[in-house]
């Protein structure tokens, strides 16, 4: 195969994950890694550099339209954010000294996880709590527009949720990938934020967090442009199509089909990483 | 909750919105200038990445990544365009400063400045090796 081809190839590659990825919310970077590594036999790290550029991209892309609409919570996003970079970094500086074997093994877990996830119903949080303390100190609470007037929110469990978002941050650096599922989870269930403002809160977390890595990966030399050039291109392009189609497609079904892919190709990965064939 | 407050998050949240699109495009315009090089330079070679090799110093660090792009080096371009990429959220943070002391909020703009702090230590200190 020769760069033209390639190129080519896993541009449409990676405008398939970006579409499939914003239609179902779950982001292209879990798939895209299996993708690159699985059938284009690219090396796991490379895969991970191109991946984080691309998750830069989409969540950029996405949070310039979602910040206007009020969903999000800025103040929740960047007391986190000091969590999810810190994570970040570790997991950035972890990717150098874990084998890459072990990494094709955490990579699985993660899907087999998100593909759980996907599946699984979302428990709706319940709608007024008593202030916590020491939410209302850091001024976390906040109110969103509904149909109905403004809803206002109290948040919850402060320390637990940040832990997690460092969780999610280590995961991030690690695998080149969003962990937006994870950050939702931290923020819907532990924190009990309503799903609109942990989801779009969440998107605009990720790219702050994927940069703190991606510095690393850039410094270590894993970030190759003839590689992330298609792979960012192609995610920025699906995931836009994505959100323009996203109110006429059946996302039930789509999820469904996602998390059964996403559930293959966590088996592969585990299968490969522990054949030691990555 | 105050109006003026509230005035000032959604002025702050507009000017966030239009520079992380401006980003977004401005980087997209970027490597597709370099990616149309790249292909015509190389497209006819073979393409390798199951080893993993490393990408050489002056795609590495910030100087020589901005020292490539400006000598017309197609891989050196595609990169400068990862970089402005991943300067676009860095950019973000380091305006919320701006944002929150605006507000008076002396708490956020603490918790901005560590944030800005990791995210450059990241892109600058971490390739000395620290």
């Amino acid at each position: 195969m020769n760069i033209l081809e390639f190129t080519l190839l896993v541009w449409i590659g990676s405008v398939i994950a970006g579409l499939l990825g914003s239609l179902t919310g779950l982001g292209g970077g879990v798939v895209l890694v299996p993708l690159l590594t699985i059938f284009f036999k690219v090396d796991i790290r490379y895969a991970i550099g191109a991946s984080l550029v691309s998750v830069i991209a989409t969540s950029s892309g996405a949070a310039a339209a979602y910040v206007k609409e009020g969903f999000s919570n800025i103040r929740i996003g960047m007391f986190l954010e000091i969590a999810t970079t810190m994570g970040a970094l570790l997991g950035a500086f972890l990717a150098t000294k874990v084998p890459t074997s072990a990494m094709a093994i955490i990579f699985g877990v993660m899907l087999l996880y998100s593909a759980f996830l996907a599946r699984k119903p979302r428990a709706r949080p319940p709608a007024n709590e008593v202030p916590d303390p020491l939410a209302t100190r850091l001024r976390l609470n906040g109110s969103f527009p509904t149909p109905e007037g403004i809803r206002r929110y109290n948040v919850r469990n402060v320390p637990t949720g940040f832990s997690l978002m460092f969780g999610a941050g280590t995961l991030s650096g690690l695998l080149g990938i969003g962990s937006g599922a994870v950050k939702v989870v931290a923020m819907d269930q532990a924190m009990k934020i309503p799903f609109k403002v942990s989801s779009t809160t969440s998107n605009f977390m990720i790219g702050v967090t994927a940069a703190a890595s991606a510095g690393v990966y850039l410094n270590r030399g894993y970030i190759d442009p003839g590689l992330s050039m298609p792979v960012m291109l192609g995610v920025l392009a699906g995931s836009v199509l994505g959100t323009r189609i996203l109110m006429k497609a059946d996302t039930k079904l789509l999820r469904l089909v996602f998390s059964v892919v996403i559930l293959l190709l966590g088996l592969e990965m585990i299968y490969k990483g522990l054949a030691g064939r990555i | 909750m105050p109006v003026q407050k509230q005035w000032t998050d959604q002025k702050i949240e507009n000017i966030v919105g239009n520079l992380l699109r401006a980003g977004v495009l401005l980087s997209a315009v970027v490597v597709v200038f370099g990616g149309v090089l790249y292909l015509i330079q190389y497209g006819h070679a073979p393409a390798d990445y199951r080893i993993f090799r490393g990408e050489p110093t002056d795609l590495k660090s910030l100087t020589g990544i901005v020292r490539d792009a400006f000598g017309l080096h197609s891989r050196g371009i595609i990169q400068l365009g990862s970089l402005l990429l991943i300067a676009t959220p860095v950019a973000r943070v380091a305006f919320s400063i701006f944002g929150f002391a605006e507000e008076k909020d002396r708490m956020y703009v603490a918790f901005t400045i560590i944030v800005l702090l990791i995210l450059l230590y990241s892109l600058i200190g971490s390739a000395s090796g620290v």
